[in-house]
C-alpha cells in the first residue's frame, strides 16, 4: 500500500486538509497514523478506501490506483470506521452474512465465518438481536467482525479505540494483534499516542495534513533531543543554596540540563533531562541535594512517549 | 457484479418483508381515503356526480405509485447519506456507484408496484367495481413501470441535492403542488378553459402517469394520448435519471 503525494483540498476549504502526503506500508504491519483531530488523518483513509476524491497524487493498494479500480480495490479492504455505521434494520448475525453477500462470498463460506468470527469477537449471544442498544464496544466489535467477513487483506480502523471503555479497548487491541498474526495488514489512525505506542509496528505523524515524521514508536522517541525525565521536589533542611544546588545537578554525569518548574511555600520543583538511565542517576541527585541544604520529598522518573515526540515537533501537545 | 446486485436487493426486500403490514398502511392509507370521501361518499351524497369514481380511480392509481416510489427513495436515502450512513457498507462493497444507486431505484419501484397494484382489489372493495378492459393491460403496466421509476429518480433527485436538515420542509413545500398538479382529481384536457393552470399540470410527470392510466382504463374520458404519455415519462425517466445519478455520486464521494 503506498500514497504518493497525496492532496486533498475540500470544496470551500481555504487549506488542504491532506497536503502532499506520502508514505508506504509493508504488507503484514500494523501502520498507525497519529495526529490530533483534524490532522487529516481520516481524509487520508476516506482516498485509500475509494470514498473521497483526492485533489492530486496517487494511492495504491497491491499495485492498484484507488482511483482507477476501485471494485478491485474494495474487494481487498475491510473499513471499520469512526462513527457507527452498522445497518439497525439487521441482526448482528444478518449484519456479516449480507456484508459478505455484497462482497460475492459463496452462502457455505460466509456462514462458516459469520459463526467463527461472532464467537471470535464474543458475540454469539447477542447474533439475534438487532444492534440499536449495543454499547460502543459492541458496536466496535461488529464492526470489525463486519469488515473481515470478506477476507480483506487490508484493515483500515479509523480511531479504533475512541470512546470505548478500558476493558473494551484491550479487548479490541488483542483482536487488533492477532489479525497481523494472520497475516492482514492493518493501517489504523489514532490521536492516542498510548495506542499508537502499544499496537503499531510503525507510526507516521501528521499535523495538518503533513507527515512530520516516521518510524517505529521506539526509534521516533529514541530520536527526540531530550530523552527521559526525572521530576524531584526538594524541601529546605537548613540554608538552601537553590543556585548552586541546579548548578551541581547540570554538571551530574547522564544530565542534560535541568530547570526549576515550581517553588510553592518553600517546596521546590526541579525537572531534570536525561541523557540516560533515570535509574542510574538518583542516588548522586539525592547527595547534591543534601550537600546544598535540602531534603528530598519526592522523586517522579518521566519516559519519553511519543506525546514527547509531537511536542518536538509541533511544539503543541496533542490534545 | 450481478450477484452483488441482489444481495443489496434482497436486504432490502428482506427488510420491508418484516414490515409489510405497515408498509402498505403506510402508502395506502391516504389514497383509499380519497377513493372513500371522492369516489364513493360525495357521489352517494349526490354532491359528484356517478361518472367521478371512474375518473378518479386511475388518477389514484398513478398517484400511489409515483409518491410510494418518491417517498420510498428521498426518506431512506438522506437518513442513510445523513444519519446512520448504513449505505456505506454498501458502497465498500466491489460494485460500481451507479449500480448501488440503481438498486435502490429498482427497489422504489417494486414498492411503488406494490402499493399501486394493491389498489385495484382496494378499489373493489370501496367503490364495488373499477373501470377495467383487458386492451389497456399493455399501456397500464407501461405506464406503471415508468410512473413508478420515474418517481424513484425524482426521489432521489430530491434525496441527495436537499440539504439534510430541510428535508422536512422541502418535502412539506413539494409534496402539496405535486399532489394536486398531477391530473389526479381531473382529466388534463378538461383544464382548456384554465389555460395557466393547463400549463402548470404539464410540467408535472404525474399528469401523464394519471392520464396513461386514463388512456388504458377509461378510453371514453378525454385524455392525453398514451403515446404522448408514455413519451413524457421516458423523457422525465432520462432527465431526473440523470440529476438523481450526478445527486448520488455527489453524496457518495467527497
Amino acid at each position: 500500500m503506498e500514497v504518493r503525494d497525496l492532496v486533498k483540498r475540500y470544496p470551500k476549504a481555504q487549506t488542504d486538509a491532506v497536503d502532499r502526503l506520502s508514505f508506504a506500508v509493508e504488507g503484514g504491519e500494523i501502520f498507525g497514523l497519529l495526529g490530533p483531530n483534524g490532522a487529516g488523518k481520516s481524509t487520508t483513509i476516506g482516498v485509500l478506501t475509494t470514498r473521497i476524491r483526492p485533489t492530486a497524487g496517487q494511492a495504491l493498494i497491491a499495485n492498484l490506483d484507488v482511483m482507477t479500480a476501485p471494485r478491485t480495490v474494495r474487494s481487498l479492504l475491510g473499513v471499520v470506521p469512526q462513527h457507527n455505521n452498522l445497518d439497525r434494520s439487521l441482526s448482528v448475525r444478518q449484519n456479516l452474512l449480507f456484508h459478505a453477500a455484497y462482497h460475492g462470498v459463496p452462502k457455505a463460506v460466509r456462514t462458516r465465518r459469520a459463526d467463527a468470527l461472532l464467537e471470535q469477537f464474543s458475540l454469539t449471544d447477542r447474533a439475534n438481536e438487532k444492534p440499536e442498544l449495543f454499547s460502543g464496544g459492541q458496536n466496535q466489535r461488529m464492526m470489525i467482525a463486519r469488515a473481515l467477513m470478506h477476507d480483506p487483506k487490508v484493515l483500515f480502523l479509523d480511531e479504533p479505540s475512541t470512546g470505548l471503555d478500558p476493558a473494551a479497548r484491550l479487548f479490541v487491541w488483542d483482536r487488533i494483534r492477532d489479525l497481523r498474526q494472520a497475516g492482514v495488514t492493518i493501517v489504523l489512525t489514532t490521536h492516542d499516542m498510548d495506542e499508537a505506542a502499544a499496537l503499531a509496528d510503525r507510526v507516521g505523524i501528521v499535523d495538518s495534513g503533513r507527515l512530520l515524521a516516521l518510524d517505529t514508536p521506539s526509534a521516533l522517541v529514541r530520536g527526540l533531543s531530550t530523552g527521559s525525565s526525572l521530576q524531584i521536589t526538594v524541601e529546605p533542611a537548613g540554608e538552601l543554596g537553590m543556585t548552586g544546588l541546579l548548578d551541581r545537578l547540570g554538571t551530574l554525569a547522564g544530565v542534560q540540563r535541568c530547570e526549576q518548574v515550581g517553588a510553592e511555600a518553600g517546596v521546590h520543583t526541579i525537572r531534570i533531562y536525561l541523557t540516560g538511565e533515570a535509574a542510574a542517576i538518583v542516588a548522586p541527585v539525592v547527595a547534591a541535594v543534601s550537600e546544598f541544604g535540602g531534603r528530598l520529598a519526592g522523586v517522579e522518573i518521566g519516559e519519553a512517549s511519543l506525546e514527547d515526540v509531537f511536542i518536538e515537533l509541533t511544539g503543541r501537545s496533542l490534545r | 457484479m450481478l450477484r452483488s446486485f441482489g444481495s443489496v436487493l434482497r436486504r432490502d426486500i428482506v427488510v420491508t418483508g418484516k414490515d409489510l403490514v405497515a408498509f402498505l398502511a403506510q402508502v395506502l392509507l391516504q389514497p383509499v381515503f380519497f377513493l372513500f370521501v371522492f369516489g364513493k361518499l360525495l357521489t352517494g351524497l349526490g354532491y359528484t356526480s356517478s361518472g367521478y369514481s371512474d375518473l378518479l380511480f386511475p388518477g389514484l392509481v398513478a398517484l400511489t405509485a409515483t409518491v410510494t416510489a418518491i417517498q420510498a427513495m428521498a426518506f431512506p436515502l438522506v437518513a442513510e447519506f445523513s444519519w446512520t450512513k448504513e449505505i456505506e457498507d454498501r458502497l465498500l462493497a466491489p460494485l460500481p456507484l451507479w449500480a448501488v444507486a440503481a438498486e435502490k431505484v429498482v427497489f422504489a419501484m417494486l414498492r411503488a408496484l406494490v402499493a399501486s397494484t394493491v389498489m385495484f382489489p382496494i378499489g373493489i372493495g370501496v367503490l364495488g367495481s373499477i373501470p377495467y378492459r383487458a386492451g389497456g393491460l399493455g399501456l397500464l403496466i407501461g405506464v406503471m413501470l415508468l410512473g413508478s421509476l420515474v418517481g424513484a429518480c425524482i426521489g432521489m433527485t430530491i434525496g441527495t441535492f436537499v440539504p439534510p436538515a430541510k428535508i422536512n420542509i422541502a418535502f412539506a413545500l413539494i409534496f402539496a403542488p405535486l399532489l394536486f398538479t398531477g391530473a389526479t382529481q381531473y382529466p388534463w384536457p378538461s383544464l382548456a378553459h384554465l389555460r395557466w393552470f393547463q400549463v402548470l399540470t404539464a410540467a408535472n410527470p404525474i399528469t401523464y402517469v394519471s392520464e396513461g392510466m386514463r388512456a388504458a382504463l377509461v378510453p371514453n374520458i378525454p385524455h392525453i394520448p398514451g403515446w404522448i404519455c408514455l413519451l413524457a415519462l421516458a423523457g422525465s425517466l432520462a432527465l431526473f435519471g440523470t440529476l438523481g445519478m450526478i445527486g448520488f455520486r455527489h453524496r457518495a464521494i467527497d
